[in-house]
């Protein structure tokens, strides 16, 4: 058990590592004027991913809400884009931020409904919610049905004219809202609102008798985290120029291989995630061809994580070498 | 002299990083009734526990019929003769009176007591046996916690205060049960915060304070004031 | 009106399915509080197993029982001693991770091993049997599905009420701590749980596979159909479980009238309207 004044001992040490991410940053800006698309592409799809991996750590190993829908919010979010502007005309710029307010808007309407269900029956409600979401999406005649639809031509040169420069533009935009994800989570994990979370996480009880709103903190952590993950779902499928249900709403690719990534990597720490990720794509990139039993490795990792190895590599690391890179780490 | 029924050693316990228990040791022989007494949070119910093995132990030896019972799970105790008749008395909601006592009876020991002589000695609870238990008065709940340990047919019943929450009256009903229990040749430890019923019904009393063993003696030879040091310090 | 009658009747029919497929997931729940997302994926490898064991032996549909389901139950009761077991505790997330890994390894290598094909047990003269109830249809499978649906339910509902191991798994369900300290074994008694809830699996997987195709991915949607009825229900009621299947099972059939691609979407808004108007389901266990 640990009380709130050890949580804020532990979680609030002062750190300058600023200058990591800076580097970063300015790395990504270069990117475009030094990398070839393929690694261009395969850069963004890991920085997404890698948010992705964050996003869900905050949920599931911070407010404790283990979700497996998400892909609800990152396929509405990538419908979004599409319909506003396909069929309402705007410009992508424009459609981002409104398709993270929608993700928000839908997660702000199932919250209330799912948080009546607890625990791993929580789970289960979370992939109905993203089952109705994507039926629904199937059923409109207007949007290519199952078969899903492309981003107008006109939309797409409203990014910019010259192709060279739209795919710059576009990895910015995907790589610019993974980094902003990821700061942003490491950010709220270090603020106020962070500890409050994390107060809940470690002691419901004392939480509550110091008068944090479980419920509200838990609902808004929802809502934040369902319209990020509408964002990526937009830039995602704006670099991909073409969306369909079974894609946008895929529970393999947002939230099995995301949840595995972290499992694996190490639930409750932002480093776990990063290496899950890491892993991930190395997996990824040298058994693809095996299909399969690439997914059935990477299932029977993770419940080999689960059974002799809870807090993941990244747990074994840290026991072994005592390093933490991020101290915001998950006490299990 | 035979072996003790029970035989503590040294016992230390407790949650986690918190040590509950000190070096405990104390023997019961067949047939005797033990009281053991101490303020709240003495460390009584924890002792219990450590008994039953519903704690992880951190060091000592408990010896049951002369072997060692260290380590191993609740339910194997039950089947050597080992019942508890828990604080709270932890009755199945799920279950009517009956199904609460024939639960016990099916994972228990065959012996003196079953079901109808149960219901002799407590005939409140054949008039209720298909009641669901937690519709029973807060004294019938505890006969049926109490039956269930008997019909167990056990060596051995601890006794978690069972007159805790109980009118004064009721609780007289229920130690009137306690000459045919013991009588059946059932031993017992007691922990009771009422010290003279303890005094009318133990042969032998143990006292904790703050984890460790305070006072210890027949209780013929305990007058009340070592009671009263023994509880508080000097 | 009686336009609707059919396709209620029909839902009814439809709902003895989606029971089988719930009746385990509330067992299981009930007595450990676990739940199984690799449910519906081992509804789909009894399927398999059944027919397979078709292939290998020429027996009828039915017959296949024999093995399927005595096989699935051993998996079940070694599934939850090797591993279940040392996920069980306070923190939710490991066991939902560890079903969750199974789930994933039951469907790739069901892939690997049988191709993405659809496959489904002929079920001979069973198919296409009916019984006409005035100007209604009454297919004989359905009718058996649900009779079977009924049957289980009543049985496990018996067990529970009146045999002694249902004692123990409601004591269990109640007050683990205290129902250890009376003798019974809760490792055992927790496998056996599972072991009856994968021979309702087994069950499941032959009906299943008798009246429609099915795939290795076919899984996750019998998992979340069977999830539907456990909360339509009521947690802890076996009688619940069942009205929530046929309540289903009426919701889709009447969604399918609007349109096909409406069937399971109307399903999982009436999940909704109930979580909406009463959370606890229709028939909760009265605490």
């Amino acid at each position: 058990m640990t009380t709130l004044a050890e949580t804020t001992k532990r979680y609030a040490r002062p750190d300058a590592r600023a200058l990591v991410a800076l580097l970063l940053v300015l790395a990504v800006v270069a990117a475009p004027f030094w990398a070839g698309r393929a690694e261009l592409r395969l850069f963004s799809e890991f920085l997404s991913f890698l948010a992705l991996a964050v996003l869900w750590n905050l949920l599931a190993g911070y407010a404790g809400l283990l979700s497996v829908g998400q892909q609800a919010f990152v396929g509405l979010g990538g419908y979004a884009l599409f319909v506003l502007c396909a069929h309402a005309g705007l410009s992508p710029y424009l459609a981002i931020p409104l398709a993270i307010v929608a993700a928000g808007a839908l997660a702000a309407v199932f919250a209330p409904l799912l948080f009546r269900l607890d625990g791993a029956y929580f789970a289960v409600g979370t992939w109905v919610a993203a089952e109705t979401v994507l039926l629904v999406f199937a059923m409109i005649p207007a949007l290519g049905g199952g078969a899903g639809m492309s981003l107008p031509a006109a939309s797409v040169k409203a990014i910019a004219a010259g192709k060279e420069l739209r795919e710059s533009i576009i990895f910015w935009l995907v790589t610019g809202l993974s980094l902003a994800t990821l700061l942003g989570a490491y950010g709220l994990l270090r603020s106020r609102a962070g500890l409050a979370l994390m107060a809940v996480r470690d002691n419901r009880l004392a939480a509550a008798s110091l008068g944090i709103d479980i419920w509200r903190t838990r609902f808004v952590t929802y809502v934040i985290v369902a319209a990020m993950s509408g964002g990526l779902g937009a830039v995602i499928f704006l670099q991909k120029l073409r969306i369909s249900p079974s894609a946008a709403f895929s529970l393999n690719d947002w939230t099995v291989m995301v949840i595995f990534a972290v499992v694996i990597g190490g639930i409750g720490r932002l480093e776990g995630a990063v290496i899950g990720a890491i892993l991930y794509f190395l997996l990824r990139e040298m058994m693809a061809d095996l299909g399969a039993i690439y997914l059935i490795v990477l299932g029977s990792l993770a419940i080999l994580v689960m059974l002799f190895s809870r807090k993941g590599l990244w747990g074994l690391v840290e026991t072994r070498f005592g390093w933490s890179l991020m101290p915001t780490e998950r006490k299990p | 002299m035979p072996d003790p029924l029970l035989s503590i050693d040294r016992l230390s316990s407790g949650y986690g990083d918190f040590q509950a228990l000190f070096d405990i040791s104390f023997d019961l022989q067949q047939g005797h009734v033990m009281g053991l007494i101490g303020a709240n949070g003495a460390g009584k119910t924890t002792l219990f526990k450590a008994i039953m093995g519903l704690l992880p132990r951190s060091k000592g030896t408990v010896h049951f019929q002369g072997k060692p019972i260290g380590g191993a799970p609740a339910n194997t105790l039950a089947r050597l003769g080992l019942a508890m008749v828990p604080e709270g008395r932890r009755l199945f909601r799920s279950l009517s009176v009956e199904e609460n006592l024939r639960l016990a009876a099916d994972h228990g020991r065959k012996g003196h007591w079953d079901l109808g002589k149960l219901y002799r000695l407590f005939p409140i609870l054949e008039e209720k046996r298909h009641q669901p238990a937690l519709s029973l008065s807060g004294g019938q709940q505890q006969m049926v916690a109490i039956g269930r340990a008997l019909v167990a047919n056990p060596h051995l019943i601890l006794f978690d205060e069972i007159s805790l929450g109980l009118a004064p009256v009721v609780i007289n009903d229920v130690y009137a049960a306690m000459p045919d229990i013991v009588g059946s040749g059932i031993s017992a430890i007691l922990v009771e915060q009422d010290i003279d019923r303890v005094r009318k019904t133990a042969d032998m009393l143990v006292c904790l304070r703050e984890g460790r063993k305070a006072l210890q003696g027949p209780t013929a030879a305990i007058g009340k004031h070592d009671i009263t040091v023994a509880y508080f310090g000097e | 009106m009686a336009s609707l009658l059919d396709p209620i009747l029909q839902g009814l029919l439809l709902g003895g399915l989606y029971t089988m497929f719930a009746i385990g997931l509330s067992l299981i729940f009930g007595v450990m509080r676990l739940v199984n997302i690799a449910h519906g994926d081992f509804i789909v490898l009894a399927a398999y197993m059944a027919h397979a064991v078709l292939v290998a032996t020429g027996w009828h549909p039915l017959a296949t029982l024999l093995i399927v389901v005595p096989v699935m139950a051993g998996l079940g009761y070694a599934l939850q001693r090797v591993v279940l077991a040392r996920t069980l505790g306070d923190d939710i997330l490991p066991p939902l991770l560890v079903t969750f890994g199974v789930a994933v390894i039951i469907q790739n290598g069901l892939l690997s091993a049988f191709t993405s094909n659809a496959l489904r047990l002929p079920s001979r003269e069973l198919e296409t049997a009916s019984l006409a109830l005035g100007s209604l249809n009454i297919g004989v499978l359905p009718l058996l599905t649900l009779a079977v649906a009924v049957a289980l339910i009543f049985g496990l509902e018996t067990l529970f009420a009146r045999t002694a191991i249902g004692r123990a798994f409601r004591a269990t369900s109640d007050d683990p701590e205290t129902a250890t300290a009376i003798g019974v074994k809760t490792p055992h008694l927790f496998a056996l749980a599972t072991a009856l809830c994968f021979a309702t699996i087994a069950i499941a997987g032959v009906f299943l596979a008798m009246r429609s195709n099915f795939d290795p991915f076919a899984g996750p949607a019998r998992l979340l159909f069977g999830f539907e009825a456990v909360i339509i229900g009521g947690l802890g009621s076996f009688w619940g479980t069942l009205a929530g299947g046929l309540i289903l099972g009426v919701a889709q059939s009447l969604g399918a009238q609007i349109s096909p691609q409406f069937q399971v979407l109307a399903g999982h808004i009436v999940f909704f309207l109930i979580l909406a108007i009463r959370p606890r389901g229709l028939f909760p266990k009265t605490a």
